[in-house]
């Protein structure tokens, strides 16, 4: 056993650490965007720290294809750590709340009270076609459509799914808009 | 048996579906077949759904797959959950949709109607206005000495979709564990209903964002079945390539989240960043990381693009090239299998009951593929690998043998891509059908009954996860509740392709 986990893993972490990472390239977020956040920002007068955000996400209703882009981001090619993003586990603990789906009936409360557990200020992100309308389930008696029925929205995010490279820039865009770059 | 079984269906009237034939039965030859079923361990209930005036359960016997169908005039009908326990949650959905009555249903609560809908019976032929207030849940009680309760959910600690589970637990260990989900509820058949087989693909592929490939197909392989459609070999080529990279990226993730959640970060992140090398190769080889949307009714929409087939080709010698040394890395490590040996063992008696299809059937000895029986072209038939163990561990194991499986055929495929068409038109014409392909987590059922003006009469989408959810309860027994997030990991069973 002990052997095994010599011959295997120790030769490969060692050459992990001389050579070049996996990571790609950062996206740069559109300038209009950032100034457009930034305007709410003002708007809102809402006093913010570091460049560093705290990520809550909330399925309200997503046929699960948001969240695999949203788990990708974490993964060593798109690695949000380094811009100091993080997906954590509680609300309270959170700055942005990063919400999928098109907001089912069923949803409905523990979004609101996942909402209330995080404080303010805080940013409010609508990912994908059905979180930003309703998106394909528009019109369906078992949802609100679109997660702007039930909270504020910040940021709206669309795709089906969006790409972690479109999320990513739109977490980037949150962080330098409180960045005051 | 089995015959005894068939012969009593086949008094039933023929309704056309093809290629597995629909009986409508009378009241009575719905009690026997109950009663039959009771009797022959050997038959599976693959899915039980209905329409504004009928129930219709989908069944395997030996190797026969039919539906048998009973009309409901007052809103009951005999249930089956008695003979097979799986028909649970199937006929509490069937009362909160349709508002059909289980008769002698060991269950009666609701499932995916929590009440905040603002109708009752959404898809029953006079859904009622609904304005009261949401009832609390009632779960199933446990009695003993320090038992205690933990509510989890629906919004959980990680970036997974929403369920609520209720644990009960002696000390460490889990005595009970009760999953209430429905929160995803979209209305996804009352979306279809009404729509040309075009429109309503779109839904099924948005079933469950994973499996979208196989929904895709599988609902596509049903409409084309109702309009006597066979696509043309290069679409179902092509098909076939896009279900294994997504039977790939699946699987990659799967046992990356497995050994994470065991503690193993490094094989996480491997597997991730081969993962990521799948979806990227996807999008430029169909325009789409997840292939959402290139399954149609009639074939597929788009060709290969030209980069695509070297895309593809370098993904796969990525992933193949690094599975074997993960593969050791993961076997040599005792902190591993200290982990995931012996934890969260489904029995196989349980996994024939419930008819639990995919990794987690074949992990406990049930060999069901749908790729090999019944089959389905471009697939040749073999003998899909198995395990008998039904831990963590054999789930776990079995998913880099597929991964593998899929690797070769993505090859295969490439290789050998028919020339030809890419789609037919469809006729517009009535017609019933059912699909059946096996995407990651097993395998995806659907049918649908189109009207003359080819909109969607009846449909119903059944995802895997029907017939897995129940075992995750069955699993944690008696394993200690820090297991379960690996248990659960090791099912994976999807939320949005139950809560429809
Ligand atoms: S936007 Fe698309 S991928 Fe995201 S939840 Fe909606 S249907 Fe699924």
């Amino acid at each position: 056993m002990r052997e095994g986990w010599r011959r295997l893993l120790w030769p490969r972490l060692a050459r992990a650490l001389v050579s070049p990472p996996l990571t790609d390239a950062p996206p740069v977020p559109p300038e209009e965007l950032v100034q457009a956040l930034v305007a709410r920002l003002e708007a809102a007068a809402q006093a913010r720290l570091g460049r560093s955000l705290a990520i809550r996400q909330v399925d309200a209703g997503s046929c699960n294809g948001c969240e695999l882009e949203m788990s990708a981001m974490q993964n060593v090619v798109y690695d949000l750590e380094r811009f100091g993003l993080r997906f954590v586990a509680s609300p309270r603990h959170a700055d942005v709340l990063l919400v999928t789906g098109p907001l089912t009936r069923n949803m409905r409360e523990a979004l609101l009270r996942t909402a209330e557990c995080t404080p303010e200020p805080r940013w409010v992100v609508a990912a994908g076609d059905c979180a930003v309308d309703g998106g394909i389930f528009k019109g369906s008696y078992a949802v609100e459509g679109g997660i702007e029925a039930a909270l504020p929205v910040d940021l709206l995010i669309p795709g089906c799914p969006p790409t972690p490279a479109q999320l990513l820039e739109g977490m980037l865009a949150l962080l330098e808009a409180q960045g005051g770059r | 048996m089995s015959e005894a079984l068939l012969r009593l269906v086949r008094h039933g009237q023929e309704q056309g579906c093809r290629p597995h034939q629909r009986y409508l039965l009378d009241r009575g030859q719905w009690a026997a077949l109950a009663a039959a079923i009771g009797e022959d361990e050997g038959v599976a209930l693959l899915g039980l759904w209905a329409d504004p005036a009928q129930v219709h359960a989908a069944l395997l016997a030996e190797e026969t797959i039919f539906t048998a169908s009973c009309a409901v005039p007052e809103g009951r009908y005999a249930a089956l959950s008695p003979v097979r326990p799986g028909a649970v949650r199937f006929e509490r959905m069937i009362r909160d949709l349709w508002g059909h009555v289980a008769e002698g249903g060991l269950d009666q609560r609701p499932w995916l109607d929590h009440g905040r809908w603002p109708l009752t019976g959404p898809l029953s032929a006079r859904p009622a206005p609904h304005s009261m207030l949401p009832p609390q849940p009632v779960f199933l009680p446990v009695e003993g000495e320090g038992i205690h309760q933990i509510p989890v959910g629906p919004v959980h600690a990680g970036v997974i979709e929403p369920g609520h589970f209720r644990f009960h637990v002696q000390g460490e260990a889990v005595v009970r564990l009760e999953a209430r989900l429905g929160y995803v509820h979209k209305g996804h058949i009352g979306l279809m209903l009404g729509k040309p087989a075009q429109v309503a693909a779109r839904l099924a592929a948005r079933l469950s964002g994973d499996s979208t490939v196989a929904h895709g197909w599988a609902f596509a392989q049903a409409v084309e079945a109702a309009l006597g459609l066979e696509p043309p070999p290069r679409a179902l080529a092509l098909r076939a390539l896009m279900a294994e990279l997504e039977r790939l990226h699946n699987h990659l993730n799967d046992w990356g989240a497995i050994c994470n959640d065991a503690g193993f970060a490094w094989l996480h992140a491997r597997a991730g960043a081969l993962r990521e090398a799948v979806l990227r190769a996807a999008a430029t080889a169909f325009g789409h990381r997840l292939m959402m949307d290139r399954v149609v009714p009639g074939g597929v929409t788009d060709d290969l693009m030209p980069a695509g087939s070297a895309a593809i080709g370098a993904a796969l010698d990525a992933v193949e090239a690094e599975l074997p040394r993960l593969g050791a890395v993961y076997g040599s490590h005792a902190s591993l299998a200290d982990r995931l040996v012996g934890t969260g063992v489904i029995a196989p008696s349980l996994v024939r009951l419930f008819a639990a299809g995919g990794v987690v059937g074949r992990a406990s000895g049930r060999g069901f593929d749908v790729r090999h029986r019944p089959g389905y072209p471009p697939y040749v038939p073999s003998e899909p690998g198995m395990l008998e163990a039904g831990d963590v561990d054999a789930r776990t194991r079995l998913r880099m043998t597929e991964m593998e499986g899929a690797i070769r055929l993505a090859r295969g495929l490439i290789e050998a891509l028919p020339p030809g068409e890419l789609t037919l038109p469809l006729p517009q014409r009535g017609g019933e059908g059912l699909g059946m392909v096996e995407g990651f987590r097993g395998d995806c059922l659907h049918w649908v009954a189109l009207d003359e003006a080819g909109l969607v009469r009846a449909v119903f989408p059944r995802d895997p996860s029907w017939l897995l959810w129940p075992l995750l309860e069955a699993a944690i027994e008696g394993n200690i509740l820090a297991d379960f997030p690996l248990i659960n990991k090791s099912i994976n069973a999807s939320y949005s392709g139950v809560d429809l």
